[in-house]
């Protein structure tokens, strides 16, 4: 049985379309990523997964069970850690946890080996309020409250903005090992980065998803070849190649620039010395493969 | 139920870690009463009050004898001409002002002695207040020159005014019922809203949704603490009103108790639908600001007797709980009645409670909007 499927899922807020006809199935036992910008339907997406929203159309199914009619068995099954810190800032780290243990009918104690791990990072200062913690321990005790009853599937709204670098591969660790404990993790990112670290992503974009698959496939179906282009002048630069013949797209990433062009029109060489010509040309140019950003920035082009 | 009662604790600590929330349960109904009862009294105290005339004459030293014996007026000025009372008014120094005519004594006997009774109109409350004290004053003393004048009593009608149920006029017997009404209102709508909009603003409510509560539980473990805290406070107010104020509990405790627990709940449903409607908790307190404070203020007869309202404004008064709820706290507590002359507005306050709780409960959203 699927973990996670939806059809046709589709969300207006008045005449703004948050989603579109977004369909998605997550096999259970995996970690799938739902990648993409601010603003592209992430959150709504899990309001509607979550049973908290109701969809305009479109069904979905949640371990099998629907998420309008079912809402209530759903709600049991399913741990939910919002993306924005959503604990009681005036309880104690073990205040909040006891909470949510009890509210979805079990003790800390029963299942003090599900969050085990976690919590011993935290549990230090189990009498702090929650408000008082750093942003990384607030999110492992947000974590934590999720996982307390041992859901069958988690879902995780951009659980990594805003955490330091450390912190964030730190967390995704924690991810993998819930994983292996039998958990399906459902987790949204504005981080292209995190994809690889995915079974499976979506990416999605303006409420559209606009390429899914394992993290591998969707490079692989990188249609075009990648230049990485360094020098000093970089606007003229990226202005200059913009206008070259067989340049597909050119972005800058980070400090350097990635160009896309057509290996049927056009070739490396063919580039170089059009840098040349114009003066251009003190630049590092050499061939790499793409990435998940560049696939995203490529499919999102369409 | 281990879910609820959790809930209940919950919240009990989110009331007693709040400094804002504790003063406002716990402290402001105490500072209201006794601010209402000692700064906004309405009832004349130590009116100062100027005389002019001659006294000499024995008719007006009489008069103005029996004026400071009384324990509201006090004669704090002698002034030969009534030019100068102009002056007094403006450094206030005085309140009111008695103007006896020349030659008082000798025109009693045949009935053209006048006095003149002059207020500070710049506070016509306070101004028509001490001169018909004042006027009531003189007419004894009158009635008794006569006496001693013409050694009978002329055939007159006097009439005498008498308030039954508060012969001494006490502002305290209005307020503590308005006030009582105003901070269980307050209390149970305003503390109510505000904490389930700022779980809807933090967030939290999102995980109590997604969480296998029923959302009736969510709501029941919302609205406990809160009753549970307007007990409390309906007890202080009492035990004030009753010790400091030297309000009488007249009727049956228990019925008072009943009313109380009536509007507590129609109060509770009221700021359960006020949290559905806001989205922030400014709007929330706005919302029972404007819509619950102010007309429980003005329709429970604290400031504006409803009465002397226009129709249309008395039919709107009709829909406040509030105003039942004072009616029957006047009712049963001041004038004593048992449940049969209550049975009318207890059936009201009782259906309105009824029809809110069923309209709050059916609004609240197993879902976000």
């Amino acid at each position: 049985m699927k973990a996670i499927e939806i059809s046709g899922i589709s969300k207006n807020y008045g005449q703004v379309a948050a989603l579109r006809e977004i369909s998605l199935d997550v096999d259970s036992g995996e970690i799938f990523g739902l990648i993409g910008p601010d603003g592209a339907g992430k959150t709504t997406l899990f309001r509607i997964m979550t049973t908290l929203m109701l969809a305009d159309a479109g069904s979905g199914k949640i371990c099998g069970m629907d998420i309008v009619s079912d809402y209530s068995r759903i709600r049991k099954i399913i741990g939910y850690m919002p993306g924005r810190f959503s604990l009681y800032q005036d309880l104690s780290v073990r205040e909040n946890l006891e909470y949510f243990a009890t509210l979805f009918g079990t003790t800390v104690e029963k299942n003090y080996g599900t969050i085990r791990e976690i919590y011993s990072q935290i549990e230090p200062f189990r009498d702090r309020k929650a408000g008082k913690l750093s942003g990384g321990m607030k999110q492992k005790l947000a974590l934590c409250c999720a996982l307390v009853h041992k859901p069958s599937v988690l879902f995780l709204d951009e659980p990594t903005t805003g955490v330091d670098a450390v912190s964030r591969s730190e967390f995704w660790k924690m991810l993998e090992r819930i994983r292996k404990s039998g958990v399906t993790v459902f987790v949204s990112t504005p981080y292209m980065d995190e994809a690889s670290l995915c079974d499976r992503l979506a990416m999605i974009r303006g409420g559209e998803i606009i390429g899914t698959g394992t993290p591998e496939q969707i490079i692989s179906a990188y249609p075009y070849r990648l230049l990485s282009v360094e020098g000093d002048r970089i606007y003229p630069l990226l202005k200059r190649l913009r206008e070259t013949e067989g340049v597909i797209s050119c972005f800058s990433f980070g400090a350097s620039l990635h160009l896309a062009y057509d290996p049927e029109k056009t070739e490396a060489s063919g580039i170089l010395a059009a840098i040349r010509e114009s003066g251009l040309g003190d630049c590092k140019v050499r061939e790499i493969s793409p990435g998940i950003e560049d696939c995203f920035m490529q499919l999102a082009r369409k | 139920m281990k879910e609820f009662w959790a809930s209940v604790k919950k919240e009990f600590l989110h009331i007693f870690r709040d400094r804002r929330t504790i003063l406002i349960v716990m402290i402001m109904p105490v500072i209201q009463i006794i601010l209402f009862g000692f700064a906004v009294s309405t009832e004349v105290n130590n009116a100062r009050v100027a005389v002019c005339g001659d006294m000499s004459d024995p008719q007006i030293r009489r008069a103005v004898e029996r004026m400071d014996e009384n324990r509201y007026i006090e004669i704090t000025e002698m002034i030969s001409v009534p030019g100068e009372i102009d002056g007094l008014f403006r450094r206030n120094e005085a309140d009111a002002a008695v103007c006896f005519s020349r030659d008082f004594g000798s025109r009693i006997p045949d009935g053209r002695a006048s006095v003149r009774i002059i207020g500070d109109g710049s506070d016509p409350n306070t101004a028509r207040m001490i001169t018909s004290y004042i006027s009531g004053v003189l007419q004894d003393a009158a009635a008794d020159m006569e006496i001693s004048i013409s050694g009978e009593r002329q055939a007159s009608m006097t009439p005498v005014v008498q308030l039954m149920y508060n012969p001494a006029m006490k502002s305290s017997y209005n307020f503590v019922p308005g006030v009582m009404g105003l901070i269980l209102m307050l209390i149970c709508s305003m503390m109510t809203a505000v904490s389930i909009v700022r779980e809807k603003e933090t967030g939290t409510l999102e995980l109590l949704l997604v969480s296998p509560v029923r959302p009736l539980w969510v709501i029941l473990s919302k609205l406990i603490p809160y009753l549970l805290l307007s007990a409390f406070n309906f007890t202080t107010i009492l035990l004030l009103a009753h010790y400091v104020m030297e309000v009488p509990v007249n009727g049956s405790l228990a019925l008072l108790s009943l009313a109380a627990a009536l509007f507590v709940i129609a109060s509770l449903a009221i700021g359960l639908l006020v949290s559905v409607i806001s989205s922030s908790q400014r709007t929330a307190m706005l919302i029972c600001g404007m819509g619950l404070t102010m007309p429980t203020m003005i329709f429970s007869g604290i400031i504006f007797p409803c009465e002397s309202m226009p129709l249309v404004l008395q039919w709107f008064s009709d829909i406040i709980p509030a105003k039942w709820f004072i009616i029957l706290v006047k009712k049963i507590m001041i004038q004593g009645d048992g449940f049969g002359p209550v049975m009318k507005e207890m059936g009201i306050l009782a259906g309105m409670a009824a029809l809110l709780l069923a309209a709050s409960i059916k609004s609240f959203r197993t879902r976000l909007q």
